[in-house]
């Protein structure tokens, strides 16, 4: 199988980029488009160029380190799915493929298709945990959490911190990564005791970073790998007057 | 030198008191002075730095992924076991205690086994109030289900997401610290080399993996959280990063490697379908609470699986363990597994898988209730295969996946370089020759946050008076000038293979004879092939670009040469250990049936390598079993 890939070479943050082409005619349907970067980067050593810098570890969709632009969509051409979970057979044989990095000016590019998401550990720094020592908790069972509660919470938890959102927004906004983890914890009994507090202070951080606003579009929950639902959004926002109002 | 384990005087279940009793404190005053590192952000790294950060001390930590929030503990998918007998199925301490030792076929000991399962109730309290979303009844109480090797219910989960939970619970809390300016956080940052000053850990070097800069970081105590090195088969269920390095610098700088040989092979994985493939995605184990093994009973069956009756399939795991069936423990289930495919019964393209039926358990509870318990196991199934397995069962195969391997550390969890600590995956201490599903979450959350927070202040609380070192001392100089010279030399050599290349002639040789089964002739072979890898790689590996810059194909080739002397290393283990035991399973020795033949009165040790300039020096740590008699494990 044959795909003419055009990827974005940039050699550091102060260097301008650019798409380069590279054409590659040995891969086959059932690799992964990570496999297939793998490949093309041992090719480009045995040609002594430098290897392409792409991001990923896990490879199973759940780290969220991995993610690129493709085809002008964020985790490629498919819904809900993560770059490393993205397969060739999506592609046709002499396909053209463009990758390039996010693109958000919050997350600027370090090199080639890597991008600084640090940005994203600020906003859970400012307030995403719940303030108990370890050694200091009560009798598990000791706190019934209703089965929708719980998975209401489980829902938002799940998201992956893989930025797919931001990038994949106009406004580049991190509205719905931020608005996941205060859903997560201030739905549940233990999140109550801070819930006013982290959501004044996440959502401060979030502006602080340089996200934009959100105007629901909708785009991020269309991209978004596990699928969490822009309503978060609209509940961080009731949440923050509730917040301004009670807190 | 005579290894101790320095376990504590009394009764099985007061030795984690009285060792607490008589470990020295240090006072609040004087925590604020001492600085630790640690090295990994998983579990144990995250749990140990955020805790140590709320007792006092000031903790650096370092991950060379882009956030804490990445380490591998996120990937593990069934559950975290603990003692609560919530399900009133004749659970307690003792039980989990028996199950994890006989699990492990008698290769660990038994304190540090029991104190696992002891503290397992106290760290569900803990994650519960973290806020970890577990999964519910609808009264409001927690669930629990079964997990391999284990006839009661006592796994916790969080949907198929149960180690993301834990982490990310993990990682909240140590940016919590971050917040209050106890921790400092690295990532982006890879130890590449241990400082060792007057016999004692008291730094490490770390390449900064965006500028390529090495740096240096003074400390009091150095605790490694690496996680496992199973990348050394390449093909594995691991992260494409996680490596051995940060342990095999350790291992050359003194500390003694235990059981390198011990790799737990996961029954469930995705099988291979390509020479490309870079990954072995787990399924987890919990999918065999409802899902059935099988094969057809016709060797090179081709029809598919739906038209194949049931009366023409081999249920072979129900057919030879019918007491445990599907949820045999991990290293008799990929041993079956292995079995059949050698025998002519795979299945799929390459007949190198099984099959994982859910028919059954869809018509039994319903649709719905299967996809409340997997959705999200099958969703991954669907998109990385692109079949649908409510319709169709599933593909899955054997991977390396877990090393109960790691440094020898004694009770405290100190490896033999004082002052340097291995918690989690990357030492060697509970799980002996196989670890039980749903007790790798735990052990590395309970290493972090409630024993070595515990054990390190007996090191310290002396250390504190000793003289503290900064970066300048000549030792951070010498070391720094070897990592040096080591990037060097592999970038010089602009030889005509990549580094990927060898990865994949090393795995090759790993996954033949250093995994499910293994031989003599062998294993012997192996260590001849590896060697002559190695000698290639220092001669033929061509890494492009340079070392003051981000360069991932560098930073593959530095973990890759670690990689190689620990494979090395394995299979000696392997040769030496002339028995079977759990996942060490050596062909000569087995009982007609085919089961592990174990031989404790010769092999009823630990093994714990030293190193010495390229060779090996065995030592052994005797295991006594004061309280439970070794039995032949039999899941029939």
């Amino acid at each position: 199988m044959k795909i003419i890939f055009k990827i974005w070479r940039q050699d550091s943050p102060a260097e301008e980029g650019m798409l380069k082409t590279y054409e590659v005619d040995d891969l086959t349907e059932d690799m992964s488009i990570l496999e297939a970067l793998d490949h093309l980067n041992e090719l480009l050593v045995l040609r002594d160029e430098k290897v392409i810098a792409f991001e990923y570890d896990c490879r199973e969709g759940i780290c969220g380190q991995c993610g690129i632009f493709i085809n002008g969509r964020a985790h490629g051409p498919h819904d809900q799915i993560t770059t490393c979970q993205l397969h060739l057979r999506s592609f046709n044989d002499g396909d053209t493929v463009v990758i390039e990095p996010w693109r958000a000016a919050s997350f600027p590019v370090l090199k080639d298709l890597i991008v600084d998401r640090s940005a994203f550990d600020r906003i859970i720094e400012s307030g995403a945990y719940i303030s108990s020592k370890t050694g200091s908790a009560p009798e598990a069972n000791a706190i019934l959490i209703a089965k929708e509660v719980s998975d209401t919470a489980m829902d938002a938890a799940a998201c992956i911190g893989c930025g797919a959102c931001v990038a994949t927004c106009k406004n580049s906004s991190a509205a719905l990564f931020t608005s996941a983890k205060i859903n997560h914890l201030n739905s549940l009994p233990q999140g109550e005791s801070e819930a006013h507090k982290r959501v004044i202070e996440m959502t401060s951080q979030m502006e602080a970073e340089g996200f934009g606003s959100c105007t629901f579009t909708g785009a991020c929950e269309v991209e978004c790998p596990e699928s969490i639902s822009i309503v978060n959004i609209a509940e961080m926002n009731a949440r923050i007057i509730k917040a301004k109002i009670f807190g | 030198m005579k290894l101790d384990a320095k376990i504590p005087e009394g009764r099985l279940e007061d030795k984690w008191r009285n060792y607490q009793l008589k470990s020295q404190l240090i006072n609040p005053a004087n925590k604020k002075k001492l600085n630790i590192i640690v090295v990994g952000s998983g579990l144990a790294g995250a749990g140990a730095a955020a805790t140590l950060a709320e007792l006092g001390y000031d903790v650096k930590c370092f991950c060379y992924q882009d956030s804490a929030r990445r380490a591998h503990s996120v990937a593990a998918q069934g559950g975290i076991n603990a003692a609560k007998n919530y399900q009133h199925d004749g659970d307690s301490v003792y039980r989990m205690f028996h199950d994890t030792l006989k699990g492990g076929d008698f290769r660990s000991r038994e304190a540090n086994t029991y104190r696992l399962a002891e503290l397992s109730s106290p760290l569900i309290d803990h994650f519960v109030q973290q806020g970890v979303p577990f999964a519910r009844e609808y009264g409001g109480t927690l669930v629990n289900r079964s997990f391999g090797g284990v006839q009661v219910q006592r796994t916790f989960y969080a949907r198929g997401q149960t180690g993301q939970q834990l982490l990310l619970a993990a990682y909240s809390q140590l940016y919590k610290m971050v917040k209050a300016k106890k921790v400092v956080m690295y990532p982006r940052s890879e130890m590449l080399d241990l400082v060792v000053i007057n016999g004692k850990a008291k730094g490490i070097i770390v390449r900064d993996l965006v500028s390529g800069q090495l740096k240096r970081f003074a400390a009091d105590a150095v605790v490694l959280a690496t996680g496992g090195y199973s990348r050394v088969f390449r093909l594995s269920t691991l992260a494409i990063g996680c490596n051995g390095s940060a342990l095999w610098k350790a291992h050359k700088k003194g500390a003694f490697f235990a059981a390198p040989s011990f790799t737990q092979i996961h029954p469930t994985a995705l099988p291979q379908s390509s020479e490309a493939q870079s990954k072995l995605t787990l399924m987890s184990e919990s999918l065999r609470n409802d899902g059935r093994i099988w094969v057809p009973q016709q060797q090179d069956d081709t029809r598919n699986a739906n038209a194949i009756p049931d009366a023409e399939r081999d249920y072979y795991l129900e057919r030879k363990y019918p007491s445990f069936g599907n949820l045999a423990p991990r290293d008799i289930a990929s041993r079956a597994a292995k079995e059949r495919i050698d025998a002519g019964f795979g299945v799929g393209k390459l007949k190198n898988a099984v099959y994982l039926d859910f028919q059954h358990a869809i018509k039994k509870f319903g649709l719905d209730s299967i996809k409340d318990r997997y959705g999200n196991l099958f969703d991954m199934y669907h998109k990385i295969t692109g079949i649908d397995a409510y319709q169709q069962p599933m593909m899955i195969s054997p991977a390396a996946h877990f090393s109960m391997g790691g440094l020898w550390v004694d009770y405290e969890l100190m490896t033999t370089i004082p002052g340097l600590y291995a918690i989690g995956e990357c030492n060697f201490s509970d799980h002996g020759a196989n670890r039980l599903g749903a007790n790798s979450l735990l052990q590395a959350s309970i290493d972090g946050y409630f024993i070595l927070p515990n054990t390190i202040n007996n090191y310290l609380a002396t250390e504190s008076k000793a003289p503290s070192y900064t970066c300048d001392h000549p030792e951070f100089e010498q070391t720094e000038r070897e990592v040096q010279s080591h990037i060097k030399k592999i970038l010089a050599i602009n030889g005509s293979r990549t580094v990927d290349h060898f990865h994949r002639a090393l795995g090759k040789i790993m996954w033949q004879e250093c995994a499910m089964s293994r031989n003599k002739t062998g294993l012997e072979k192996a260590i001849e092939e590896i060697k002559d890898i190695k000698t290639a790689f220092w001669n033929d590996v061509k890494v492009t670009g340079a070392s003051n810059e981000l360069n991932t194909e560098l930073e593959k080739a530095l973990r890759l040469a670690d990689f190689i002397e620990l494979a090395q290393l394995m299979c000696k283990d392997a040769l030496d250990r002339e028995e079977s035991c759990g996942a060490h399973f050596r062909e000569e020795f087995q009982t007609h049936d085919g089961e592990a033949l174990r031989k404790d009165d010769e092999y009823g040790y630990v093994s714990a390598w030293e190193y010495n300039d390229g060779h090996f020096k065995l030592h052994k740590e005797a295991l006594e079993f004061e309280f439970v008699q070794p039995t032949v494990r039999s899941y029939k």
